[in-house]
Formats: structure tokens, C-alpha cells, sequence
């Protein structure tokens, strides 16, 4: 099994991974009997994402799909971001390996689970 | 000036030496010498093809000699793998077979699919540290075979054969140990331990890859795998690995260095437990394979400390689900009783005796950046 490129410097340098002190909302996903916990934590304004942070337990792919799930949701309203799909993420690191896409999908879940977490809690 | 930040980039630390080893020079030339001088075919009647015979036979006297068997009771094969999986194929429906749960695949999945075929089997449990638990209530009155791993290539963990060799005689059972990492570094004994079959592999011991042997008491009676021209008492059909024998005795001959790796080893452990907070040795301290460390490192996953690694030129293995295909942690240690997460973030270093002092301490303190930057990013 080898990583791209992408895959290995996002893992290396990832730009979201981190703490977020001051967040409106948080999506927890994952169970360590998989290997995988993802925590993203989301700073929302008037429906558009302003910030994303995640935290994660668990593989290269993990790490690095989990990194480019919060680049592409920052700027996005809820709406938006919601659409986004393994694809998009796939295509931001140029290739995953087969067993590593449900990674992918994981930290889109992780998203969603946020987003709807938050429409929940102040969108009503 | 010597530069050493410079060196330590282009250095490669090779810490994988359970899943192979760097075949050793002196292996190299004997090998090179069978290629080019003694290439005859070991079944031709001519004295240039019997001149092969008697260099196999050679190696087969020093195996022979290490375990204390009759040399006629080695068979060779193409390694570990086919030697478990000839041991095992004695068995027929019916019979009753006993395994232990952290036995190496070639003999599990070998198991697994003997059950299939109406074989009965038995999968013992291991304590904490590895070690089998619950031979003796286990035996049945149609019990053939029973196959424990010497030391387990995972956690390093040794097991007693004398004592299970013992149980097996005394209730007339054929006794099978998958000795592949042990053979030519701890001691054995077939006599002594009441073996009947072991299997042994020369690339774990700085010889070449697809060679190995299988000792079979004369009183056992195989069944072979592979039908063909008659070579290796009928057993092991096919024109003989006359290069590989010749280089995988040549191996044996070397000095395995055993009591400098396991210094090495005890140096390694504690420098890790020394210099990084919350990691757990897997397997026992004690009873251990002189080259074998394995560690989880709390609240990280293997597979990114292994990559990690891999990016300073560090080679390891893990027993972490993400590098394998099932996604599953590591039969091993959770079999041993570790919970999934601990299981996910277990890395083996293995050594050999190219590895030295100053390696371990590059990559220990590597590892400490490492595991700091990845514990950082968890969300556990």
C-alpha cells in the first residue's frame, strides 16, 4: 500500500489539526475497535462555516482526509457543505488507497454529524 | 567535520528483522559458488550431480545437529509457510486438532481450512503476557495433533515446550512447533522437548528467502502437498533448492550473536520506557525472543507511528489493523486481552545483529517527537 504525495504532506503538515477553544458546535465520530475516532469542531456565522478544526485518533488517511475535510468546508454555508462528498476529498489528496476510502467517509460523517448537531441546536 | 545531522539522513535503520533479514556475504559466496560450480541436479546419478547431493546433505547434518535429530528426518521446503502447512496436512476428518490463538497464520488459516474438511480443531487461549493456557482439558480421546508457535513473531513471547512436549507424550500426541522465529536463536531440542515436528525458515536467520525445513520424527507419517519425481523422501517433491540449502546452511554456521541482540534489546526497552509516558510492552519481559520489542503507544495509531518512521528512514512493523486488509487490530494481542485501541497502536521493532547502540538511540529519539506530534492530534 502506498500514499500519494498529497496524502503524506497533509499527514505531515496538516493545516486543521489542532484545538478550537471558542467552538459553536462539535461532531464526534468513530470507535477505536475500527481504529478511527474523529472529533471536528466547527466556528459557524450566520450559516457559513468560518473555521474548522479536527481532532483524530487513527491512520495517515485518517489524519490527512480528516485535514482536507475542514479546508473544504471553511467558507461554505451548511447548505453547502454538506454536499461534500469522498470524491472531493479523494481528489484534494489525488488518490486513496481502496481500503482507505472509507476513511474519507469518515470524516465526512464527522462533518455531518456537526452540521446537523448545529441546524439542531440554533436553526430552528 | 564530520556531519552528523547529514549522516543521519541518508541513514537507514532497518528495526523489521521478524519479518526478514539482510542475507549475510559469507552466505552470499557459498550461494554464488552452487550458481556457478556445483549446479547439478542432487537426483542425477553422475558423480557432478551427486556432488550436490552430498552438499544438501551437508546442510541437513547441521540442522540435524542443532536440534538433535537423525539428519534422514529433515525434509526441505520452500519455508515456513509450506512446513506448517505440511505438518498440518496429516491430519484427516475426524481427527481432533489444538492450536493456540496467536499461532502465525500459516498454521491458523491452515487450520481454519482443515476444519472445513471436518477436522476438529481446538483454539487454546493465551494469558496476558502470551503464554498457552488450557492444554490438558483440552485433549480428547481423538486428538492427533497438537501445533504451539515456540516463540510468537508478534510479541516475542517464548513458550515452554518441554512442559506442553511433556503433556503431549505422556497423552501419546503428536507434537508440532512452528519454531521459524526461535531456530538457531534459543535452544531446542526435539528430544528433550518431545517433539515430533518443528518448522524452521532460513531468511529470518541472514540466509536466503524460500527456503525451509520441516523435522518429522520417523515415526510420523506425512502426507505431501506437492506430488512430483520422488525427491526428499517422496515428501517434497520437485528437484531440490540446492543454492538456497547450500546458503541457508552457511547461515546456521554463522555466529547468531544472540547474547549482544539481547542486550541490545533490554537497552531499547528501556530507553522507550524511560523517555515516553504511557506505552505498554506487549508480550513478557522475561520469556522473550532476544530480537522482539513491542510496544503500544497509548492513544496513537500504529499505522501513523510506522509511517512516520518511515519518512526518517526507520523500517517497523504493526500489528495495527490500518496496515492490513481486514481493518481488524491484531488477533494477537487482542487475544492477549489488550482492548482494541491499545491493539491499534502497537508497533514490533525486531532486531539482528547489524543493528547497533547508536541506531536505537536515533530512533528512540525520534519516536519521542513522533509520538508527541501524533498524541497532539488525537482525539482520544
Amino acid at each position: 500500500m502506498t500514499y500519494s504525495k498529497e496524502v503524506i504532506e497533509r499527514f505531515q503538515h496538516p493545516k486543521y489539526v489542532g484545538n478550537m477553544k471558542d467552538a459553536d458546535v462539535v461532531g464526534k465520530v468513530g470507535n477505536p475497535v475500527c481504529g478511527d475516532v474523529m472529533e471536528i469542531m466547527l466556528k459557524v456565522k450566520d450559516k457559513v462555516i468560518l473555521d474548522a478544526k479536527v481532532k483524530t485518533f487513527g491512520c495517515v488517511a485518517a489524519i490527512s482526509t480528516s485535514d482536507v475535510v475542514c479546508e473544504l468546508s471553511i467558507g461554505k454555508t451548511l447548505d453547502e457543505a454538506i454536499k461534500i462528498s469522498k470524491e472531493d476529498v479523494v481528489r484534494e489528496l489525488e488518490s486513496l488507497p481502496g481500503q482507505k476510502i472509507h476513511c474519507s467517509l469518515l470524516a465526512i460523517d464527522a462533518l455531518h454529524k456537526a452540521i446537523k448537531k448545529y441546524k439542531e441546536n440554533f436553526c430552528r | 567535520m564530520f556531519n552528523g545531522d547529514k549522516f543521519r539522513k541518508k541513514m537507514k535503520i532497518y528495526l523489521d528483522n521478524a519479518a526478514t533479514t539482510k542475507v549475510d556475504k559469507k552466505v552470499i559466496e557459498k550461494i554464488e559458488q552452487v550458481f556457478l560450480e556445483n549446479y547439478g541436479n542432487p537426483s542425477s546419478k553422475h558423480s557432478f550431480g551427486q556432488r550436490a547431493r552430498s552438499l544438501i546433505d551437508k546442510t541437513r547434518e547441521i540442522i540435524s545437529k542443532k536440534i538433535n535429530c537423525d539428519p534422514s528426518e529433515i525434509i526441505f521446503t520452500s519455508g515456513g509457510t509450506e512446513s506448517d502447512n505440511l505438518a498440518l496436512n496429516i491430519l484427516e476428518k475426524g481427527d481432533h486438532l489444538i492450536i493456540s490463538e496467536i499461532e502465525h497464520p500459516a498454521i491458523f488459516n491452515k487450520a481454519l481450512d482443515l476444519e472445513k474438511s471436518g477436522v476438529e480443531v481446538t483454539y487454546l487461549k493465551v494469558d496476558k503476557d502470551g503464554f498457552v493456557i488450557g492444554l490438558e482439558d483440552a485433549i480428547k480421546k481423538n486428538t492427533k495433533l497438537v501445533s504451539i508457535m515456540h516463540a510468537n513473531n508478534e510479541v516475542g513471547t517464548i513458550q515452554d515446550l518441554e512442559k506442553i512436549g511433556e503433556i503431549c507424550s505422556k497423552n501419546k500426541i503428536i507434537f508440532h512447533s512452528d519454531c521459524v522465529q526461535t531456530f538457531n536463536k534459543e535452544e531446542i531440542d526435539v528430544k528433550k522437548m518431545n517433539l515430533s515436528m518443528i518448522s524452521g525458515s532460513s531468511h529470518k536467520i541472514h540466509g536466503p528467502k524460500g527456503i525451509g525445513f520441516l523435522y518429522c520424527n520417523k515415526k510420523v507419517k506425512l502426507r505431501p502437498l506437492i506430488l512430483g519425481g520422488g525427491q526428499e523422501l517422496k515428501i517434497r517433491n520437485g528437484t531440490e533448492n540446492v543454492s538456497g540449502i547450500v546458503g541457508f546452511g552457511e547461515a546456521i554456521n554463522l555466529n547468531s550473536e544472540t547474547d549482544l541482540i539481547k542486550k541490545l534489546r533490554d537497552y531499547f526497552i528501556y530507553e522507550i520506557e524511560k523517555n515516553i509516558e504511557n506505552v505498554k510492552l506487549n508480550g513478557s519481559r522475561l520469556k522473550r525472543l532476544a530480537n522482539n520489542i513491542n510496544f503500544s503507544f497509548k492513544r496513537v495509531e500504529g499505522e501513523a507511528i510506522l509511517m512516520s518512521l518511515d519518512l526518517e528512514n526507520i523500517y517497523v512493523s504493526t500489528g495495527s489493523a490500518c496496515s492490513s486488509k481486514n481493518l481488524k487490530a491484531s488477533r494477537v494481542l487482542l487475544a492477549m486481552g489488550l482492548d482494541h485501541a491499545t491493539a491499534h497502536g502497537s508497533i514490533r521493532f525486531s532486531l539482528s545483529k547489524y543493528n547497533t547502540k547508536k541506531e536505537i538511540d536515533v530512533v528512540v529519539e525520534k519516536l519521542k517527537i513522533i509520538i508527541k506530534r501524533l498524541r497532539r492530534m488525537s482525539a482520544l
